[in-house]
């Protein structure tokens, strides 16, 4: 079996690799290119944990193949720092307490700054109803509101609304 | 020392910033299935398609010729090691069962048991391995349910198997384990005064701890019998003495060393990978890497237990309860270890009775072994006594909250199960939830409320601490408890609130079974008491040696010095006039002053406080379908002393989700052939963040003076209210008492349409 | 995961070749967010996968005369970002965008959804009620179909070997003519639909129905366009007496099964629970188009 060569940009930067056809973007990620920070809860869609952004979008990287990366932008946990600053939902999800054992948290990460990266003003209720593809068994979901809220306050303030 | 004065309290009490939180949000944390070995394998397990059946035979010849194929094994790669029952911290293991759960050797018990496992050069190869390995199964009749199980016609798991704690001892084989009974005063005379009886049946199924993070394990045996094996687990040391035991390997020759861990709730208190990895990577030379599926985690991994909760309350009209009896019968699965016991002693924990009589079951059926999970044994226990208490007060028309202040328990009061209560806070948590603000709320139209209560021991336990000073004055803490809910931030602020300096000068870590002394497993809500308590010693001890160091320098006694602000001070004037000595000072110093300044200490951990919580819960009811709204939560506990108040916090929401989830939505569904139908986040139903409102905490504090901070264990108290809260809160919505748990829209569906005339709230 | 190969033509006509030329299970992908559970899952095994994806126009949502045009693999996260098809069918959107999650719905598509042919599945009822008409490429070239007649079984579809669909015409409404799609799922998010309704209305000016279509899905091995349900609702205003008519004919329509989902009775109720719900939706919204 033959495999794929792929090129593609992963976090801002050019980046090719060789995968079977049937790896997953979640697999080559992991096992390619050493970007760990996305993780494998279920495999089948349910979970969040493996969440990156394609093209913007937010998607399990579990349920998409790692040839159909070719010529697309991807984002993973790794990418959402800006160096040694921290995003944001980042620094309050710290900051809130936000995470337990931590291993759903880089994917509700990515899929919270997807969040804010489509609004500034979400209510609690659509933070809630954006984030239900994220499982998290440890805190109950209440300082991860309180963490993407508060978040979006730092957020709001710093665009000058 | 005492740290028990909260207003002199510098860093414990505050809210920092874990030490190991920016790792864990920008992805670079490393959990079990993040760690490579340089040359290995990817590891895969086989598994049972039947319920029960006899392996007649298993040929892996064709797996193992398979080119990539570099080892398979079968339980003939294990030791057969005789049937042995050991106590490990809150159940007891059984390392023969342990051991064929792990690789089935002579029958498979459940649909998932693992029959064989391989290594090979790639995940496709070891996928396609699997198919290759040929097993010819028996297959005999199943019973999933416990009291099918229980029944004389019932399919008999274990030839050997007979019911311990009756009377004679029984000569036929069972698949109930054993039978145990806590008695206190007499039931008959404490009924027969009894003006009011109630008594009826409850049930719950298995659920699963549902942690996100699959169980994984990478491993390495060299050529000299050396084992390292890196895993997800709650506990290093229960990982080394469990492969140990199974492997017949020496403990001395495993290094185990634990991985950032994705929850576990329980559910990682014992090994399922690691024993087989090992025997892999033994066979081939080379390091092993297994990762369980989420399918395998469903199918081969330990739930809760299930059963039958059958309740029986006999009280004046004033609402003082004079009798008590409960009959529990749990669901152990494939081998007898269900938590039947503490279910019976957690039950009526909360109430100061005179007269009670609990028998329990612990009884084997064709699921999964059961393990821990967040207070084992008491969410399913406290779910029918908490109902039918409710029930109670209906009947009586009395506040269930005022029913339980009245027959609270207090320090004082001693137990069905036999220990004295003693610095304990339930009727401070029940006053909090009557006094709180959720209480005196109105509700609206088919929305009501519930209350509950829970209560759990807690346990302390062996666990061993090192505190170091750096050159620089910095301090490691190196500790053995894997961090499941930030207990390494609560051990740094302990040692920097003893040693008086800054938090950030503290780096805690959590060290593997070559770098600290033995130390239990995380579980049992013991990490912040036990292990707390060791660092908080080690931390004094090098508190001593600063002290004598600054004698030294200044050429005085050390009785001479005292420790206060994180510096050494001459006490009094007499000593002489010094200015005072920092710890860093000291620390650069050390060399010349006598060495490393360093204590590591090892405790066996008395005194540990039981933890005990009420819960408010209201709900809104759908009539049409059964739907079930959260609509607020606020759980009240008596944490003793919260030393970082998030991480408190984020225990009780943690564990109210989870018994939400266990009240509304979470089973095993068995299809009739015994096989899991569910083995999925799709069908296993966990709730998601839109399913829940914000949960408030109400954190009451009865510092348990066993303990230099007044710590208690916080983690599974939570978890134990939340079913019989929410069941009660539906009762008082539509009228509806549900009974049998989950209380899926269909259930409650159905016993809404028998309601004739609908109810609209509860009489 | 199995071994599996695969292709991402770059046109219609290649695509067809692919899939004339290959032997073995083939199966056509769009954001193969069923595709990949049930490869994962060992459900299915194909030979190979036709990533449609690279096709000009297949991600895409288009007006056309009187059509909406939605290229077969526009994921939902299009679909409820296009502002005048949300107001045009709001229910199509709203089924669209129940599937799965947030994540889900930046790769799920109407044509996955409809050609996985689960009887469950969240955007069909409404794509039908709408009298969507799909266009299906294959080796004989482009044809028209009624999407009612896509999906013939659990899991299995009326298109012949080689076709894959390649758009979704969906007529633009009437003035007064809108529609709503509900599902019933045991918590509120990331479950399959226990029932699922959708229903297209058309009103005159004083608020009697002109016109319905009411598509019930979950309750049979396909979705059902319950033709006694439209009846109950033309020539009436939603009044007390339709919505029981109503809630009837749903149930009537029922063929449903006891899974791990939902027992027959359960979901034959709320079959009509779900209708008299949507219809009112449907009703105030075309009221107010």
């Amino acid at each position: 079996m033959s495999k794929h060569h792929v090129t593609t940009t992963i976090n801002g930067e050019p980046a090719e690799y060789l995968c079977e056809a049937q790896q997953t973007m979640l697999d080559v990620l992991r096992d390619e290119l050493g970007l760990t920070g996305s993780k494998e809860g279920c495999s089948s869609g349910d979970c969040g944990a493996c969440t990156v952004i394609v093209d913007g979008n937010i998607v399990c990287s579990c349920l998409m193949l790692g040839v159909e990366a070719e010529g697309r932008t991807i984002q993973t946990i790794e990418g959402i720092a800006n160096g040694d600053t921290l995003h944001p939902v980042q620094q309050k999800f710290l900051e809130h307490a936000a995470l337990q054992c931590g291993f759903c948290t880089p994917g509700l990460i990515v899929a919270a700054k997807a969040l804010l990266d489509t609004t500034l003003n979400p209510t609690e209720e659509e933070a809630r109803y954006w984030l239900a593809g994220n499982l998290c068994r440890c805190t109950g979901y209440d300082k991860v509101l309180r963490a993407v809220m508060d978040a979006a306050e730092v957020m709001r303030q710093e665009a000058g609304r | 020392m005492s740290y028990l004065d909260k207003e002199s309290l510098k860093v414990v009490g505050t809210r920092p910033i874990r030490p190991d939180g920016v790792d864990k949000v920008i992805g670079r944390a490393s959990f079990g299935a993040d760690m490579t070995m340089p040359g290995m394998l990817w590891g895969k397990v086989k598994r049972s398609p039947h319920a029960h059946a006899r392996i007649v035979r298993i040929d892996t010849s064709k797996a193992a010729a398979l080119p990539g194929v570099r080892a398979v094994v079968t339980a003939a790669d294990f030791p057969d090691i005789a049937n042995e029952e050991a106590f490990v911290g809150e159940g007891p293991m059984n390392f023969r069962d342990l051991s064929r759960n792990c690789l089935a050797r002579g029958k498979v018990l459940y649909d998932g048991h693992a029959v064989a496992a391989v290594a090979a050069t790639s995940q496709a190869i070891a996928d396609e391995a699997l198919d290759l390995i040929e097993v010819e199964y028996q297959v005999l009749p199943h019973v999933i349910d416990v009291e099918a199980a229980m029944a004389e016609d019932a399919p008999i798991l274990h030839d050997d198997l007979f019911t311990q704690g009756v009377d004679p001892k029984p000569t036929k084989p069972s698949n109930v384990a054993k039978k145990i009974t806590f008695t206190k005063g007499d039931i008959a005379k404490g009924f027969a005064e009894a003006e009011v009886v109630i008594e009826q049946k409850y049930t719950t199924q298995p659920v699963h701890q549902a942690y996100i993070e699959p169980h994984a394990c990478v491993v390495a045996v060299g050529n000299d019998g050396q084992c390292t094996v890196y895993s997800s687990s709650q506990g290093q040391f229960m990982v080394r003495a469990y492969c140990a035991k199974l492997l017949n390997i020496d403990i001395a020759n495993i290094r185990a060393i634990p991985s950032e861990i994705g929850g576990g709730f329980g559910g990682k208190t014992l090994v399922y990978l690691e024993p087989v990895a090992l025997a892999l990577s033994k066979k081939s030379g080379r390091p092993v890497k297994i990762v369980m599926s989420r399918e395998d985690v469903f199918r081969g991994t330990g739930p809760a237990a299930g059963g039958t909760i059958e309740v029986k309350i006999g009280a004046k009209k004033s609402g003082r309860i004079v009798a008590a009896e409960l009959v529990l019968k749990y669901q152990a699965g494939a081998f007898p270890g269900s938590p039947v016991g503490p279910g019976c002693m957690c039950a009526f924990a909360m109430y100061d009775l005179d007269n009670v009589h609990i028998t329990g079951y612990d009884v084997v059926s064709n699921r999964p072994k059961v393990a821990a999970y967040r207070a084992p044994g008491a969410p399913n226990s406290s779910f029918g006594v908490e109902s039918c208490i409710d029930e109670l007060a209906r009947e009586l028309k009395i506040d269930p909250l005022a029913l339980r202040e009245m027959n609270a328990a207090r320090d004082g009061t001693k137990t069905p199960y036999g220990p004295t209560l003693v610095n304990v806070g339930y009727l401070q948590t029940v006053e909090a939830a009557k006094n709180h603000e959720h209480y005196k709320t109105k509700l609206g139209p088919n929305q009501g409320r519930g209350v509950a209560s829970g209560f759990w021991f807690n346990i302390g336990g062996e666990s061993s601490a090192a505190v170091h000073v750096n050159e620089d004055g910095t301090v490691a803490v190196v500790e053995g408890n894997p961090d499941i809910g930030g207990s390494r931030a609560s051990m740094a602020m302990m040692a920097a609130e003893v040693l008086g300096i800054a938090y950030e000068k503290v780096r805690p870590i959590v060290a593997d079974t070559a770098s600290v002394g033995f130390t239990f497993l995380t579980g049992g809500s013991r990490v912040t008491f036990a292990t707390g308590m060791a660092v908080t010693q080690a931390a004094e001890k090098v508190v001593e040696q600063l002290k004598s160091r600054a004698a030294a320098i200044w050429d005085i006694s050390p009785e001479a010095v005292e420790w206060k602000e994180g510096k050494a001070w001459p006490a009094g004037a007499n000593a002489g006039s010094f200015e005072p000595l920092s710890l860093a000072e000291i620390a650069m110093k050390s060399g010349r002053t006598g060495g490393p300044i360093s204590a590591e200490v090892s405790i066996n951990a008395q005194g540990a406080g039981p933890g005990f919580a009420t819960h408010i819960c209201d709900v809104e009811v759908d009539r049409e379908t059964g739907h079930v709204k959260i609509l607020r939560y606020t759980a009240v506990q008596d944490v003793g002393r919260a030393i970082h108040p998030s991480y408190v916090e984020g225990q009780m929401q943690g564990g109210v989700t989870q018994g939400i989830g266990w009240a509304l939505n979470e089973e095993y569904i068995y299809d009739k052939d015994g096989r899991l139908e569910n083995p999925g986040f799709l069908d296993y139903r966990v709730p998601v963040a839109s399913d829940l409102p914000m949960i408030e905490t109400v954190m009451v504090e009865v510092p348990n003076p066993r303990h230099p901070f007044g710590a208690r264990g916080v983690g599974e108290v939570p978890i134990v209210p939340p079913m019989a809260a929410v069941a009660n809160a539906i009762a008082d919505a539509v009228g509806a008492r549900m009974r049998h748990l989950p209380m899926s829209p269909p259930k409650l569906s159905a016993v809404l349409d028998e309601q004739d005339p609908p109810r609209l709230a509860a009489e | 995961m199995p071994r599996v190969n695969y292709a991402a033509p770059s046109s219609v006509d290649e695509a067809v070749k692919v899939l004339a030329g290959a032997s073995g299970l083939t199966k056509v992908m769009s954001g193969g967010t069923d595709l990949l559970v049930q490869l994962r899952s060992g459900r299915l095994k194909p030979d190979l996968i036709v990533d449609t994806k690279r096709i000009p126009g297949i991600i895409g949502i288009r007006e056309e005369g009187d059509f909406f045009v939605v290229g077969a693999a526009t994921p939902g996260v299009m679909l409820s970002g296009h502002k005048a098809l949300e107001h045009a069918w709001p229910g199509i959107v709203e089924g669209a965008d129940l599937i799965g999650s947030t994540q889900i719905q930046g790769r799920a598509s109407l044509a996955g959804n409809l050609c996985n042919a689960s009887p469950a599945a969240d955007s069909v009822p409404a794509v039908i009620a709408a009298r969507t008409i799909v266009v299906i490429a294959g080796p004989n070239g482009k044809r028209e179909a009624p999407a009612e007649g896509i999906c013939i079984g659990p899991g299995r579809t009326s298109l012949a070997k080689g076709e894959f669909v390649v758009e979704f015409k969906i007529p633009k409404p009437k003035p007064h003519q809108c529609d709503a799609y509900l599902r019933f799922i045991p918590r509120t998010e990331m479950d399959i639909a226990v029932v699922g309704c959708g229903i297209n209305v058309t009103l005159d000016g004083g608020g009697t129905c002109t016109d319905a279509r009411v598509v019930l899905g979950a309750v049979a091995p396909t979705t059902v366009l319950v033709e006694d349900a439209a009846k109950a609702l033309i020539g009436h205003k939603l009044d007390a007496a339709t919505l029981a008519a109503l809630d009837a004919a749903a149930q009537a329509a029922c063929k449903p099964i006891t899974d791990k989902r939902g027992t027959i009775e359960y979901r034959t109720k709320i079959a009509g629970v779900l209708a008299r719900r949507v219809a009112a939706i449907a009703f105030e919204r075309a009221a107010a188009r």
